[in-house]
């Protein structure tokens, strides 16, 4: 049984002992997109330790016994699995296996401390590729073999958060089959972050590519905490064709004691613009680059290293409001030119530039 | 906010302009008779064209170049639903009204009339086009032949021995009415294709627009541009001479700031210098009948006639390549480029169906389009040069019979009033006896000359009448870029803080200083880097393109010429703005957004 499976190592036959987000990171660095190293420690871990301790029928007894229409009864189980899950500790055969790959992405990055990103990645034995997006816990900024084996140990409680017991439920994944992988990954300081959609979500125009960004780490983004600059690019003109400058009042930003931090951010840097255009293009770039490799329109997180300048990412998922919905179509588009010069002089397109109507 | 634009009544004359209404045709002018209409109407200024006040001459080609417009929309093609465009002259200056057709029938009824016209030229497009080129060189040919000469003391000894039975001076009407004709002649062929070309142009872009509906202006127009564009033609002939130039080691001949007249005169009967001036020479004809103004102003400097204006452009790149640069534009890269835009946009198309419609919508658009960039080189800049030229030799004419003290002139004279003083000419020539010319144009022309001087100072309106809730008129908004948007933007006057916008013309964004150029005159005073303002630019300024770092203009859509040649440049480009040239001043900082059509004054 492979305990640690590294990144740059990624075969596709590893997914259902990696759940999507971790496959997803392995198929980015597999595929040369700029990934922060990093390495995942498998569901199969997990599974391993919940047996060890005899905790598998009991934990499987409890979800059975939920009630998907109580929000009572999913608490109550939820709660219960993860203060079993809590209080079962780390085997020290695994504790040493974590620190000793730890260690190794240490020197590997050149720093004996070095902070990763420690991040859940649920797996379902029927749905090796589902997403499980924010239903787990992921800690930043982590730094040290013990701290890092510990959030370990709380991602798999987490599998068991009430919104995650829910979404299975929901989904009508079996709760039995589920597992956690976890990623361990280096982390940079970013002096800005956000997201990218690789189409308009405005109006789901493939053409373009959306970027939110803001100061700092891009939780402040991801939980919507902050209304991030807003940039539209063409994607085969690399033009910005539209540009929301917003008040970025919030940041998540390393502090003195070491952690990451929600803080005001000063006046001075509200309502200036956390890109140049320059950024904005390589983020662009690297979206269309994760969208490229999947063929289909991609919703990625990225960061900008503020020591390199460069631009990483740092997850890629199929984006899926658009891409369920039937594509907005040409549609009108009549082939036979005569007719459709008609309907064209009948009924103009405003051959304008798009007004920005959100600054 | 107002909803509508000063009445064409309102307008005052501008003192000392009294009487100009007599120096246009009276069916061009606003007058009570038509008030009902013509107060209802909404007219915008063609700025694009005719920035400046129009002498009298001078509107003949306007008049012409309107009515072959509205003649194809209206009774050639039957374009379902815009008839022409009607124009008037207003204290000298040309307002226009695009006309469409308000009743649903009418417009269903001439959609089958329409197909089968217009589909007949799509489906022989290569064939008719082919024939255009001949036709309108034949047309420029007949147009160089013509001549025109004082009368003679005494006719000709052939006259008597021919038997010929006809004099001088019916030669000399008629070849005026001929030079008249072929104008018209050649505003006919100016529109034989330019409507379809626009037409199939729009199709292709409303569909990309559907597709992608934030795809860029300017992309759409890559993915048609045309490779080899006879505009850019003396561009590519003055480069081609500078490094002939070098190669010959002439350049220091052209180092300093003599005019032309000297330097070619140093150069003569040196045989490296002959060599040079005979390429010069080969070139001049016909790509050096490029006007340094839009080419609808007899004053608009030609290069034949000002090759000082050539020889500025010249020195710049003759300093280039002595400093290593290249002048080349890149073909392959700029093909490839169009390539690559054609390839990846039409990846993002999902549906065959769509696919296929893209690509024979593409297909269509670059058919037409190698039309709607070149036709202007022929028409607008080498016939219209060889008309002012003709025009200015029967300036000559009476100025050596003495009605005139300045061969031009002429141009103060409608074309209807040429005739007669031809006549008066004639009259005194075959009578024996003294014309009136001499003794009534010089103190009219003074007067006239005042007019004029008086109607420059007036501020001309954007526009006049009531605007129609919206603009839909495809040429209105292709070629003089007036939409919904810019006649809002007329009626609530520039943005309050100082920030402009306009077409996002070509794209890219550039910072630097301001030079407001009112005129091709000005141009020599851009300076490396500068931020060109101007009401419009002509293509000839081609060459101020290679160091200017971007352009604003007053007037004009994606398509206008500054929209073209920026494109080709590589230049950020806003056009449209209606007020650049007075919001800016020279020298202030401007950012220009050619992405979003937005410029921003840094600082002042």
């Amino acid at each position: 049984m492979a305990q640690i499976l590294w990144f740059e190592n990624f075969q596709p036959e590893d997914t259902p002992v990696l759940g999507g987000k971790n496959a997803s990171l392995g198929t980015l660095t597999g595929a040369g997109l700029p990934v922060p190293p990093g390495f995942a420690v498998s569901a199969d871990c997990y599974r391993k330790a919940l047996a060890d301790n005899g905790l598998t029928g009991q934990i499987d007894a409890l979800m059975a016994g939920v009630d998907p229409r109580d929000t009572g009864s999913v608490a109550a189980a939820g709660s219960r699995a993860r203060e079993l899950i809590g209080a079962l500790g780390m085997s020290a055969a695994l504790a040493e296996t974590i620190g000793a790959a730890y260690a190794r992405l240490c020197s590997q990055c050149g720093d004996e401390a070095l902070p990763v990103a420690v991040r859940s990645s649920a797996t379902c034995e029927d749905q090796p590729d589902a997403s499980f997006a924010g239903e787990h816990d992921t800690y930043l900024w982590v730094r040290g073999a013990d701290a890092v084996a510990d959030g370990v140990l709380r991602c798999w409680a987490s599998l068991f958060t009430d919104r995650g017991i829910a979404y299975r439920l929901e989904r009508g994944y079996g709760q039995h089959g589920a597992a956690m992988s976890v990623g361990v990954q280096q982390m940079v300081r970013p002096r800005a972050a956000g997201v990218a959609f690789t189409l308009n979500p405005l109006d789901g125009d493939r053409s373009q590519i959306a970027i939110d960004a803001s100061w700092g780490f891009g939780e402040a983004v991801v939980s919507g905490e902050v209304t991030p600059d807003n940039f539209l690019v063409d994607k085969v003109m690399g033009t910005i064709g539209r540009r929301t400058i917003s008040a970025k009042t919030l940041e998540y930003r390393l502090t003195d004691s070491d952690t990451v931090t929600a803080v005001e951010v000063e006046a001075s840097r509200v309502s200036v613009p956390c890109l140049t255009d320059d950024e904005i293009a390589a983020v662009a770039r690297l979206a269309r680059r994760a969208e490229k490799h999947y063929r289909c329109p991609q919703d990625v997180e990225w960061a900008i290293d503020s020591v390199s300048g460069e631009v990483l990412l740092l997850q890629s998922r199929p984006e899926t409001v658009w891409s369920r919905r039937p594509r907005p179509q040409g549609g009108t588009g009549i082939a036979d030119p005569i007719t459709s010069m008609v309907q064209t002089m009948l009924n103009p397109t405003k051959p304008l530039p798009q007004e920005d109507h959100h600054g | 906010m107002a909803d509508r634009f000063p009445s064409p009544f309102e307008m005052p004359t501008p003192p000392g302009a009294e009487g100009w209404q007599d120096l246009y045709a009276y069916s061009t002018v606003f007058s009570e008779d038509r008030r009902e209409y013509e107060d209802s109407t909404f007219w915008f200024m063609d700025g694009v064209h005719t920035p400046e006040v129009i002498p009298p001459w001078d509107a003949t080609i306007l008049e012409f170049a309107i009515i072959g417009l509205s003649q194809y929309n209206t009774r050639h093609y039957v374009i379902p639903p815009a008839l022409g465009v009607d124009l008037r002259f207003l204290n000298g200056y040309m307002y226009l009204s695009p006309v469409g057709v308000a009743d649903p029938e009418e417009i269903g009824a001439r959609v089958p009339e329409f197909a089968e016209r217009a589909g007949y030229y799509f489906q022989n497009w290569d064939r008719l086009y082919a024939a255009w080129m001949p036709k309108v060189r034949a047309l420029i040919d007949e147009l160089e032949s013509i001549s025109f000469s004082p009368l003679p003391h005494r006719e000709d000894m052939a006259v008597i021995t021919e038997g010929r039975g006809t004099g001088s001076a019916l030669d000399l009407l008629s070849t005026y009415s001929r030079l008249v004709d072929l104008t018209l002649k050649l505003w006919h062929y100016h529109f034989e294709f330019l409507n379809l070309g626009y037409a199939a142009y729009l199709d292709f872009f409303g569909f990309c627009k559907q597709l992608f509906p934030s795809i860029p202006d300017q992309a759409i127009a890559k993915m048609v541009a045309g490779i080899q564009v006879d505009l850019f033609q003396p561009d590519d002939e003055i480069k081609k001479l500078a490094q002939l130039a070098v190669e010959l080691d002439l350049a220091s001949r052209f180092a300093g700031s003599e005019p032309a007249s000297e330097v070619f005169a140093g150069l003569r009967g040196d045989p490296q210098g002959d060599k040079w001036l005979a390429a010069w020479e080969q070139a001049s004809q016909p790509w050096f009948n490029f006007s340094a103004g839009s080419g609808f102003y007899h004053s608009d400097k030609v290069w034949l006639e000002n090759p000082d204006i050539p020889l500025g452009f010249l020195r710049t790149y003759i300093a280039k390549v002595q400093r290593g640069e290249t002048l080349e534009r890149p073909m392959e890269a700029v093909v490839a480029e169009r390539e690559r835009i054609v390839a990846e946009y039409g990846e993002l198309i999902d549906s065959d169906e769509d696919q296929a419609t893209f690509q024979a919508k593409l297909g269509l658009a670059r058919t037409v389009f190698p039309y709607v960039e070149n036709h202007n080189f022929y028409v607008e800049h080498w016939g219209h040069s060889v008309i002012w030229r003709k025009m200015r030799d029967l300036g000559r004419v009476l100025v050596d019979a003495e009605f005139l003290a300045d061969a031009d002139d002429v141009f103060l004279l409608s074309r209807h009033e040429v005739p007669e003083v031809l006549f008066d000419y004639y009259h005194g020539w075959a009578v024996g006896v003294p014309s009136r010319g001499p003794k009534y144009w010089p103190k009219e022309m003074t007067r006239r000359n005042g007019i004029m001087n008086a109607l420059r100072n007036w501020s001309a309106p954007p526009a006049l009448g009531t605007p129609p809730e919206v603009i839909t008129e495809p040429f209105t908004v292709m070629l003089w870029g007036v939409t919904s948007d810019s006649v809002k933007q007329w009626l609530g006057g520039a943005q309050d803080d100082g920030g402009l916008s306009g077409f996002a013309a070509s794209p890219g964004v550039a910072e630097g200083p301001a030079r407001v150029i009112l005129s091709a005159d000005g141009i020599a005073d851009l300076q490396e880097g500068e931020v060109l303002v101007a009401p419009l630019t002509a293509p000839s300024w081609a060459p101020v393109f290679g160091k200017i770092a971007a352009t604003v203009t007053d007037v004009g859509g994606i398509m206008s010429h500054a929209a073209i040649v920026c494109r080709e440049y590589g230049l950020p480009a806003v056009t449209g703005t209606a007020f650049g040239t007075k919001t800016i001043k020279t020298g202030q900082r401007v950012r220009v957004d050619g992405n979003t059509g937005s410029v921003t004054i840094v600082d002042s």
